[in-house]
């Protein structure tokens, strides 16, 4: 590990103007996925400046019926937050999904998005990875490959984000406000994270420098009644295959009035079901109509092999997810 | 760069110098010499170097010790009383054999008070059917609750008798004080 130089923000103008000037420095959230790579070398600063104090802890109510989360709010916070759990349950389902209740006491909100691929060749720097470093290759491309994207990969990396927090948020439509240099600026959820292209070292849309200071929800119909489920191949505590995260709203015939569908596991970012969100609405839920919405998605998916099976997994598991939500479960 | 930390662990208060990429894992182990958070995988994978920190339950080889300046850390030896009275939940680990080699064992006990903290304060898990209702102390949710916390001898049916026995002392011992 390179030497390192620490500075605690004083607020979050000074935190970013230091690290935007500094390709070098880095922000320190939480650290659970930061402090790890710094120990494997998968980054080397050598300056972090720790935004972790930073009163960025709350949870407001919007006078719209909004909710603002503050960036350092910990997962386990906000998943125990009762407007959360009330308005947005696919939110604190797919934190509570996530991690380890130490992770989840230590992890910030604004850090889980950051968070980075687990891919075994991203983690491991004695093999060559374009995420980690440009220009090198992907090991994952014929090799070990059970976690690869389906949807919207690349040459470049096959790899997918390990959020589960994220695909939630995708599904309820939340904004990311984030400050800049140049001032604070809001980015839909959809927009943060990206494709891998030929640029797969960037995983969103954040210039160096940028912090994410909240995450606003919007309230919906389709928000309340929402959850999250995840397949995996532990019980507990490993992360997604696949996993999906979903809201409906039904009119008094059973109709589908709207929709939200976003898939974890998948793709290089939280992969948003529109096709099989619009397919859907005016319909009646079933697993059937649900089944074909699914496909209809993931004809444009890409598999060998080894994540072959993501493909029905996904199906299915939207199935479960919306037929369970449309007759009432909580879970 | 070096920078000097205060820490209290286990009610006392220590300052020391560290290497900025010193994990409070090893300020702990290697400076201070506080040797109950056990260094297993060191990459937040198998729970043994947990501690309470500022009163929650924590990793510490996933935290710089520079960050936690001025923090509060309790280590499952600085669980028992000031007259060596053992914790309700040390005592359950003693008497339904939670602990086979021991190496994961102060991980679990203050993980274990942790978790018995977050139902009381009606924290939901995976596993629970509702999340705006008061959690119950079932298998299901100490097994959910203590996944982050791996015991490679496989002491877990001990380690759940003695998590489920200590939660229901402390629900008994809640309701007793409230009808008092």
């Amino acid at each position: 590990m390179k030497e390192l130089t620490y500075h605690r923000a004083e607020d979050a103008a000074s935190a970013v103007a230091l690290v935007t000037g500094d390709p070098d420095a880095r922000f320190l959230g939480g650290g659970t996925n930061l402090v790890d790579h710094l120990k494997l070398g998968v980054t080397s600063p050598t300056t972090l400046v720790d935004v972790s104090r930073l009163p960025m802890d709350e949870v407001a109510e919007l006078p719209d019926g909004g909710l603002r989360v503050g960036a350092n709010v910990r997962n386990s916070d906000l998943a125990a937050h009762p407007a959360v759990r009330r308005g947005w349950p696919v939110v604190a389902r797919a934190l509570l999904a996530g991690a380890s209740g130490q992770i989840r006491n230590q992890a910030t909100t604004g850090g889980n998005l950051l968070q980075r691929t687990r891919c075994v060749y991203f983690q491991d720097v004695t093999t060559p990875c374009n995420k980690r470093e440009p220009g090198t290759g992907c090991s994952a491309i014929g090799g070990y490959g059970r976690y690869n994207a389906v949807l919207g990969a690349s040459e470049a990396c096959v790899t997918t984000h390990p959020s589960d927090l994220a695909v939630g948020l995708a599904a309820v439509d939340a904004t990311v406000v984030v400050l800049g240099a140049g001032g604070e600026r809001r980015v839909p959820m959809g927009d943060f994270h990206r494709l891998p292209s030929d640029r797969p070292e960037q995983d969103t849309t954040l210039a160096h420098g940028e912090l994410v200071t909240a995450v606003e929800l919007p309230a919906s119909a389709v928000a309340r009644r929402s959850t999250y489920r995840k397949a995996r191949d532990r019980a507990s505590y490993a992360f997604a295959l696949v996993s999906v995260a979903a809201g409906v709203d039904l009119d008094d015939d059973g109709r589908v009035r709207d929709v939200r569908i976003a898939w974890g596991g998948v793709a290089h970012k939280p992969w948003r079901a529109a096709v099989a969100e619009e397919a859907l609405r005016g319909k009646f839920l079933s697993e059937e109509s649900v089944r074909e919405a699914a496909e209809a998605e993931l004809a444009a998916a890409v598999t060998d092999e080894q994540t072959a099976y993501k493909v029905p997994m996904v199906r299915n598991l939207t199935a479960l997810t919306l037929t369970s939500l449309a007759e009432g479960a909580t879970r | 760069m070096d920078a000097e930390i205060t820490l209290t662990v286990d009610g006392q208060r220590r300052t020391v110098t560290v290497d900025t990429r010193t994990t409070l894992l090893d300020a702990l182990r290697e400076r201070l010499g506080v040797t109950n958070p056990k260094k297993g995988c060191d990459h937040g994978q198998c729970g043994s170097c947990t501690v309470l920190l500022d009163g929650r339950r924590h990793l510490t080889c996933l935290a710089l010790a520079v960050a936690h300046d001025g923090a509060e850390v309790t280590t499952a030896g600085g669980l028992s009383g000031p007259d060596g009275a053992l914790h309700p939940v040390q005592q359950a680990f003693l008497e339904h054999d939670g602990c086979q080699c021991g190496y994961c064992t102060p991980g679990q006990v203050c993980s274990a008070v942790g978790v018995l903290d977050e139902i009381r304060q009606g924290h939901a898990s995976h596993v629970s059917e509702d999340l705006e209702a008061e959690p119950g102390l079932t298998d299901e949710e100490v097994r959910e609750r203590m996944s982050g916390n791996l015991c490679r001898c496989g002491a877990y049916a001990g380690i759940l008798a003695a998590v489920k026995q200590a939660g229901e002392q402390a629900g008994e011992q809640a309701g007793q004080e409230g009808a008092a």
